[in-house]
This record gives C-alpha cells, structure tokens and sequence, in this order.
C-alpha cells in the first residue's frame, strides 16, 4: 500500500515561489502524470517527494506515513532522473544493480532483476558499457532500468523517454505501463508530450506556473477543463477561444451567433470548442478560411473568426478552398465557457 | 596542419626552459654518479650503500612516508568532506586550513622545535602544571621515539593542507546528481563516500599522493631542525656527502636513489588509481 499524499507543499527559492500550496493525492497503484509547460514545477514537485528537496511549507505522505523529514533512502521510493544521472565509473550491469547492492540482495537475485529490466528496455547487449559509450538515449533507458529494478512501492519518473526516437518511445511506453500495472507500483510519471500523458495516465494532473491546474482523468481534462490553459495546453491543435458578448440573461453572442450559456453577470466572457467539434455548414460561427492543411483521414482548416485565429477538423471530403466564407456550426454539448479574469470554467 | 603544430608550438618555450634548466643538470648528474675520476663505475653506489647509516636512512625515510602519507591521506580526505559540505564560509575554511602551506619547512621544523625544546612551550606548559618537576629532553639522542613523532606531527601539520586543496577541488568537479542517484537508491552517507567519492575522485587522489609521497622522500629540513643527525633519512645523507664529507659522486648516486624511489612510487600510484578511459566523467 503506496498512496502517496502531497498536502499544502510550497516552494520557494530565495524569492522565487516555485511551487504555490499544491494538493495531490496519489492512490495506492495510480499512474498519475504531471503534465505542464516547461519550467513549471513538475521536477521540483517530484523531488520533494523524493526528498531530494526541502518544500518550503506543507506534508508530504508516503503509505500513510509522514515523509517530509526522512531521507530519499528511507522513503521507499525508485527515481529516474531527468539528467539521468547514470554513474560513470560503473559498468551499465552495476549501474542498474546499484539499488539492489545496496540492499544487499544475494548475487542471484542482482543478476536475474538485472538482466529482466535490462531486456525490458533493450538494453542488454550493452551491460558491459560504460555511461560514456552510450548515446542518450540508451543512457536514459538504464536509469529507466535502475529504476525498474528496484521493484519499489513508489517509483517516480521525471520525463524518462524524452529522449528516444518516436517508434521506441511508443514501444516502451506500453511495456511501462504494463510493468508497471503489473507490479502495482504507484507511479508518478513527469513529461510534456500530451500525447504520452493521455496514453498512459489513469489520472492527470495539468500544472502551470507552480500550481496544479487540474486533476482528472485524460478524458475529463480533454473534454472538461477546469481552466483556459488546460484547454489552450492540451489537445493538439489545442482548444478554440472566442469572447462572448452577453445578448440578455442566459444567451451569449459569438461571432454572429447566439448560443445559451451559463447565467453571468459579466458583460463578456469566453467561448471555447475543440476543432473536432465543429461541423462545417449550416447555422454556424462566420469563418474565412486561411490555410488548409489535408493530413489524410481528415484536414485541418485555419479561419479568422471575429479577427481571432480559429482551427476546425473537418472531413477529408468537404471541398473548402482558401478565402471562403464558412459557417462552422459548434455541437452544443462541447461547448465550453470561461471567465476571461480569473480563466476558470463557468 | 597549423591548426595541430599550434599547441606544440606554444608549448614549446616551457620544454626548452625544462630542457636547460631541468634535464641538462639532471643528465650531468646522473653521469657524476656513474663516473669517477672519468672512469666509468658503479663505485659510487657501492661506497653509498656500504655506509653503515645507509640502511638506517632508507628505513628511516621510507618509515616515515609510510606513517606520514597515509595519516595525511585520511586527514585531507576528512577535512576535504567537511570543507566541501559547507555552504558558507567555505573559501574562509580553506584559507585557515591552508596557512601552514605558506611556511616554508625549514619555519615549520624551527617552530615545532619551540614547542619540543628543552625550554620550549610543552615544557613550559607541563610544568606549570606540575606534571614535571624538571623539563624533559624530548629530542635528545636517546629519544629516537619521540624525535620521529615530533618529526611526523610537523610533517602533518605542515603539509596535509596541500593534499586536502587538491581534494577539494576535485570534489568540486563531481557532480551533486550522483550524490542523489545514490541516495535514493539506498546509500548512506558513508556508502556514498566509498561507492561515489573515491571512485570518482580518482584523478585528484592520484595527484595528490604522488605530490605528497615524493616530498615524503624528500623530506630534510624539518629532520634537520628537530633531530639533527639523530634521525638520519636520504636527502639529509645526500646532503652529507656533497656539503661535509665532500664527495660529488657519491651524493649524485645518493640524490639519483631518491630520483628512482620517487619515480618507483609515481609509476605505482599511476597505475593502481588508474581511471580507466571509458570510465571517465
Ligand atoms: N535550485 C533552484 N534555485 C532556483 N530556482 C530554481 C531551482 N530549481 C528550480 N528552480 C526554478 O523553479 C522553476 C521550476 O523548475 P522545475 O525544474 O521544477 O521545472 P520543470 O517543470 O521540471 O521544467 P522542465 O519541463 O523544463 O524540466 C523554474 O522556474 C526554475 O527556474
Ligand atoms: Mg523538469
């Protein structure tokens, strides 16, 4: 049992505020992604759970333990750097051996974990080399091993398959997740491909600037986000924003057309859509087509929309050309509100 | 073409400098010790190793680097852990640590011969605390013992600092990542000395040894001021043949022994911290 509890834990470092009160739970056996552009906080929040760092302010729980004052060694927990950091004077064998030398497991058992992990992430032809004989990628995958080997409770993962080519990257992706599945590890898992995020995660937790935006499942936080960002920070292309001007209580106008919405007193809000969920024709939002871009088993179209850039996936047969007026008819039930001043959902 | 003579090119006033200065003596005494009277022997070895303190010397001198490096190797190490964990006032330690290096050793030898002297400060000290009721003779002929351990401390004393720099500056230049990797995958402080530290602190423990155990050899100043003739070593023998018993052939044989023992030890600590090409940071 490994739920992990983050509680009110800030960050800061001299003035800079890295992290603001971030709330987190992480279930026993959940594979959590943090997901968020760089320099938002993702290593920082990961290396206080490793211990690895001090938070400023605020618990950190491991398996219903209080952690924030034990050291990384104590925690039970397995790391893969974003650095990697693979030792240079060890062999790879022995670096993926480490942490079991360490805990002093009987030969056998070194070797047998070793060469598992190490042909889970086709690397055993290599564990004879040393760090430096390696290209970065294959030097990521043996701090993935030493990792993996550990067979720990809690593993965390700071963007560990950034580095490798995309055939490989979607290869390992699905053995790590079933390893990991299989081992009932909880897992924390750093990156910002959203396209990684969305396949492996059960849930995902979308930071911006020191803050957990959101945390919710792939399709929640695809469908339902809680904030602008999410929208404008996943999917890609990502989410469509028009202002809203208000028509009376209850209605909205976007772009030439009224649409219900929630009931605000605000004079002007936003309208967000996601490309997909527009329809071309019929009683739509005025667009001039820009650029049309056919990507096979549909296109993408750029239009100006109220003088805003706006992006439609339309059907590979619908025939529009460059300059034609367009009406892109939103589906009703994707249709998201904003408030431009505080970027929540209404 | 240019572009690989340039670095030999710069490099080249330093070698004729080294050839001149360096080499050109070296060969001439080197052809002292091999010759006498311009005949070809091996006479000069054989006078120098048939004196009856010649086996006193080399035990003496290879006694001491044997007590001497070790004990420093493990201080400097210590100290160098220390110095290198501090967040501030870490130039401040190093400076203090460092003083002893800016004396020379003859200075060093004088001043632990005002602490061990008849009249000097342990006396005075001891004493006034009425544990003696005469001052003692610590460096008189008989005390062999205690003439050695004064000869050590001061050698300590005097030059662990060096050997602790060179440690701190190549602690500098492993990375803090390792440390981390290591610690959470299970190593304790200590673990992580042995199993990161030293390994990767290779480079900077060869350095520091070979400079530490060649003027281990070399030692004579600080011998000379605190036990005279009473604990003869090498370089003070070599001494004595050139200066007081006159003879050139015999203390270039004697200074060309010290050369070898020296060059001995470089070649083995070379070798046994050897840091293996691909194994490098
Ligand atoms: N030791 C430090 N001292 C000062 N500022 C720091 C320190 N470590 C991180 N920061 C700052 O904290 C912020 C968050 O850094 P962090 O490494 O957590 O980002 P990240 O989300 O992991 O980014 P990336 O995706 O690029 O790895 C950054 O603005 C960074 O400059
Ligand atoms: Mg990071």
């Amino acid at each position: 049992m490994a739920e992990i509890a983050i509680k009110g834990v800030a960050k800061r470092f001299g003035g800079f505020t890295a992290l603001h009160q971030v709330d987190l739970t992480i279930a026993d056996q959940e594979f959590m992604v943090l997901l968020g552009a760089s320099g938002c906080g993702k290593t920082t929040l990961l290396r206080i759970v490793a211990g690895l760092e001090r938070p400023s302010q605020g618990e950190v729980w491991i398996g219903g333990r209080r952690v924030d004052h034990l050291p990384p060694r104590e925690r039970g927990i397995a790391m893969v750097f974003q650095n990697y950091a693979v030792f240079p004077h060890l062999s790879v064998f022995e670096n993926i051996a480490f942490g079991l030398r360490m805990k002093k497991l009987p030969q056998q058992e070194v070797e047998r974990r070793v060469n598992r992990t190490a042909e889970l992430m086709h690397i055993e032809q290599l564990l004879k080399r040393y760090s430096g004989q390696l290209s970065g990628g294959q030097r990521q995958r043996v701090a993935v091993a030493r990792a993996l080997a550990m067979e720990p409770d809690v593993i965390l993962m700071d963007e560990p398959l950034s580095n490798l080519d995309a055939l490989l990257r979607l290869e390992m992706r699905a053995e790590l997740k079933g390893v990991l599945a299989a081992s009932k590890t909880t897992t924390i898992y750093v990156t910002h491909d959203q396209v990684e995020a969305m396949s492996l995660a059960d849930r995902i937790a979308v930071m911006h600037q020191g803050r957990i935006v959101q945390s919710a499942s792939p399709v929640e936080v695809y469908r339902n986000p809680a904030a602008r960002f999410v929208g404008s920070f996943i999917g890609n292309p990502p989410m469509n924003f028009i202002p809203a001007t208000k028509a009376e209580n209850g209605s909205w106008t976007v772009a030439g057309l009224t649409l219900s919405g929630p009931k605000s007193d605000k004079p002007r809000i936003e309208f967000a859509i996601r490309p997909e969920d527009v329809d071309a024709g019929g009683e739509g939002l005025r667009a001039t087509v820009r650029v049309i871009e056919p990507l096979g088993p549909h296109t993408l179209v750029t239009c100006d929309v109220e003088g805003g850039l706006f992006r439609a996936i339309l059907d590979s047969n619908a025939s529009v050309q460059v300059g034609d007026d367009l009406r892109l008819a939103p589906k009703p039930d994707r249709i998201r509100w904003f408030d431009p001043e505080t970027t929540n959902a209404l | 073409m240019h572009g690989k003579a340039l670095p030999y090119l710069l490099l080249m006033p330093a070698t004729l400098f080294l050839c001149i200065f360096f080499l050109y003596p070296f060969a001439l005494v080197a052809f002292e010790a091999v010759t006498r009277d311009g005949a070809f022997t091996f006479d000069n070895f054989r006078t120098m190793a048939g004196s009856w303190k010649f086996p006193v010397t080399v035990r003496n001198t290879l006694l001491l680097a044997a007590i001497v490096v070790p004990i420093q190797l493990t201080m400097a190490l210590l100290m160098a852990s220390v110095v290198s964990r501090l967040e501030t006032g870490r130039s401040a330690a190093l400076y203090v640590f460092a003083i002893p290096l800016g004396i020379s050793d003859l200075a060093a030898g004088l001043i632990w011969l005002a602490i061990f002297d008849q009249s000097g400060f342990l006396n005075t000290l001891l004493s006034s605390l009425g544990v003696v009721d005469r001052p003692v003779m610590f460096l008189g002929y008989q005390s062999k013992l205690t003439i050695f351990i004064a000869v050590a401390l001061a050698e300590i004393w005097r030059a662990t600092a060096i050997m602790m720099v060179i440690l701190v500056a190549g602690m500098g230049l492993i990375p803090k990542e390792y440390y981390e990797a290591a610690e959470v995958f299970g190593a304790s402080p200590w673990q992580r000395f042995v199993r990161i530290t030293l390994p990767l602190l290779r480079p900077s423990l060869q350095t520091a040894i070979i400079l530490r155990v060649i003027l281990a050899f070399e030692v004579f100043a600080v011998v000379a001021a605190l036990g005279g003739t009473n604990l003869p070593v090498l370089m003070g023998e070599t001494y004595n043949w050139q200066f007081t018993l006159q003879d050139r052939n015999v203390a270039a044989a004697s200074a060309l022994l010290i050369l070898a023992i020296s060059i001995g030890f470089t070649l083995f600590f070379l070798r046994v911290l050897r840091v293996p090409k691909e194994a490098r940071i």
